[in-house]
């Protein structure tokens, strides 16, 4: 196995708190952290919100919606991998990358949509993707 | 709770030794032997021996689990022991812990050392993702997406000149500053001369930044002797000292950051607040430049021009000794001369100390130099990147 995501569902194990995450993404779902003291979504997920100290700290079932904060990859990867900071409609900015489009299709302020990729560890990783116009 | 401001004379620790270890590739000696041989460097240079150390201070460059055994190899007795890592500044941070020790009594005769050979052990240092801690708390989290140092500096690099309309030729400035002052450096690894238009050429590693954006991969290191006043005036090296420093983590905030800010806006300012001078009083400054973009990220940050600036302050030469108006990295840097075992702290504070001497070199000697900073993050951004900053002046 890759030795990073051995190293990822060893990391995954030794946070438990973290299982409702793992669990609701393999069901194609994003949870964040949400603070019932501050009301505000936090990233990375702590079991206390770092913003006000509370540890009144839920998961909440996110929009799954973003906007391109920034982004780059190796041109070197033979992956293509684009490693990208988004920021969720909840107010966070998240380290993902982006699926869909080589690197040079990304630009700041692009519409992203969560999507999750299945990783031979039987984790499911959250990853962004862009959103489609929707219809009027 | 009010901020303690603390005396500048508390402050006071004198740098009496300085050593770059020469070498850039050292496949053939031990981590342990290049720490001692700086050690030795540093202590010849202040005039000492290794029987009047007391006090020792190193990071996580040093071999083994943690100091004692590099302790143990240079058979010295330090009363004071500091291990501080918060990454490539921690050299920062040992001189004001020094400081602070030698002002305590703590100790009277500080060594500082730092040394590694990620070149001979082909490291990959910003295009490989380091290997794993599984119990950090962001390791759930981030691990997976496997960053690089180059990524996540390619992206404050891109938000940079998103924000602010920063050019790739203004990051390119700053390249070609530093070759300007590695050409006299016999030591500096890349000795060549570059133009804007030669950076420009080079290679996209991770969009926007190029190969020439990015600082070498060197092994060596280098040590420093810090001790009190009265023991200073006693040595034959011509004096300089500690008046202000300051060292935070300019952490992720809970996703609410800010890619384009460095903790340069927080240990600059208690640096410049305990030193009791300013910005325009610098007249050498030492930036850590692991990429182009962190050298005009910290400009802005430390308060030498408005944020969103440092683009128009480093371009057309403004950083070259002799020609620009602030001289930095008059040795070359990181970005040409060396970043030994990853680190660039120690060179930093090292060139300043040649420079507040009058011991630079003749083509790059900024002329009757008595303040100068350091500076340096350490880390990356995203998990959190500490910073240092030191503010230095001729005795």
């Amino acid at each position: 196995m890759d030795t990073l995501l051995d190293m990822h569902r060893q990391a995954v194990l030794a946070h438990p708190s973290s299982q409702p995450f793992w669990d609701a993404a393999r069901e194609g779902r994003l949870l964040l952290p949400q603070c019932a003291a501050c009301g505000r979504h936090h990233w990375y997920p702590r079991t206390f919100c770092p913003l006000c100290h509370s540890s009144r700290v839920r998961w909440q079932l996110a929009s799954g919606r973003a906007r391109l904060h920034a982004c780059s990859g190796l041109l070197r990867d033979p992956a293509q991998t684009v490693l990208a900071f988004v920021e969720l409609d909840e107010g966070p900015l998240m380290l993902t990358h982006l699926v869909g489009r080589q690197l040079a299709g990304w630009q700041i302020g692009d519409e992203l949509q969560v999507s999750f990729r299945a990783l031979e560890t039987g984790l499911h990783l959250p990853v962004f993707r862009a959103r489609e116009t929707e219809a009027v | 709770m009010a901020t303690v401001t603390r005396s500048r004379e508390a402050a006071l620790g004198w740098i009496v030794g300085a050593f770059e270890h020469p070498t850039r590739h050292a496949p053939d000696v031990s981590t342990a032997e290049l720490h001692r041989a700086c050690a030795a460097g540093a202590l010849t240079d202040a005039g000492l021996g290794f029987a009047d150390v007391d006090g020792y201070f190193g990071g996580r460059d040093v071999p083994g689990s943690n100091v004692s055994w590099l302790i143990d190899y240079l058979n010295i007795r330090p009363r004071f022991i500091d291990s501080t890592d918060t990454g490539g500044c921690s050299p920062l941070a040992h001189l004001m812990h020094a400081a602070d020790a030698l002002a305590s009594g703590r100790c009277s005769v500080a060594l500082i050392t730092l040394a590694g050979r990620p070149r001979s052990e082909g490291m990959r240092t910003g295009t490989a993702p380091r290997p794993g801690e599984p119990e950090r708390p962001d390791s759930p989290w981030e691990l997976p997406y496997g960053q690089t140092i180059t990524t996540l500096y390619a992206m404050m690099a891109a938000r940079h000149m998103h924000r602010f309309g920063t050019t790739a030729e203004q990051l390119a400035w700053v390249r070609v500053a530093m070759s300007q002052h590695a050409r006299h450096n016999p030591h500096a690894m890349y000795r060549e001369p570059v133009t804007v238009e030669q950076v420009l050429a080079s290679p996209l590693v991770a969009p926007p930044l190029r190969r020439l954006d990015c600082c070498v991969i060197s092994d060596g290191g280098g040590a420093l002797v810090v001790t009190r006043p009265e023991i200073a005036r006693g040595l034959r090296r011509p004096g300089v000292r500690l008046v202000g420093g300051g060292h935070t983590l300019h952490g992720s905030a809970g996703g609410y950051f800010e890619l384009t800010t460095s903790g340069a806006v927080v240990s600059g300012a208690q640096a410049f607040a305990e030193a009791g001078v300013k910005p325009r009083d610098i007249q050498y400054a030492s930036i850590y430049d692991n990429f182009t973009v962190m050298v005009l990220m910290q400009l802005e940050d430390l308060g030498f021009c408005a944020k969103g600036e440092g683009g128009r302050f480093v371009q057309d030469g403004q950083l070259i000794a002799g020609a620009g108006r602030l001289p930095v990295n008059t040795d070359g840097g990181g970005q040409c001369n060396n970043h030994p075992t990853n680190r660039g702290g120690i060179t930093k504070i090292i060139e300043a100390v040649r420079q507040l001497r009058g011991e630079a070199h003749p083509a790059v000697q900024v002329k009757d130099c008595a303040l100068a900073l350091a500076c340096g993050p350490g880390g990356s951004v995203s998990n959190g990147h500490s910073h240092a900053t030191v503010i230095l002046e001729r005795v």
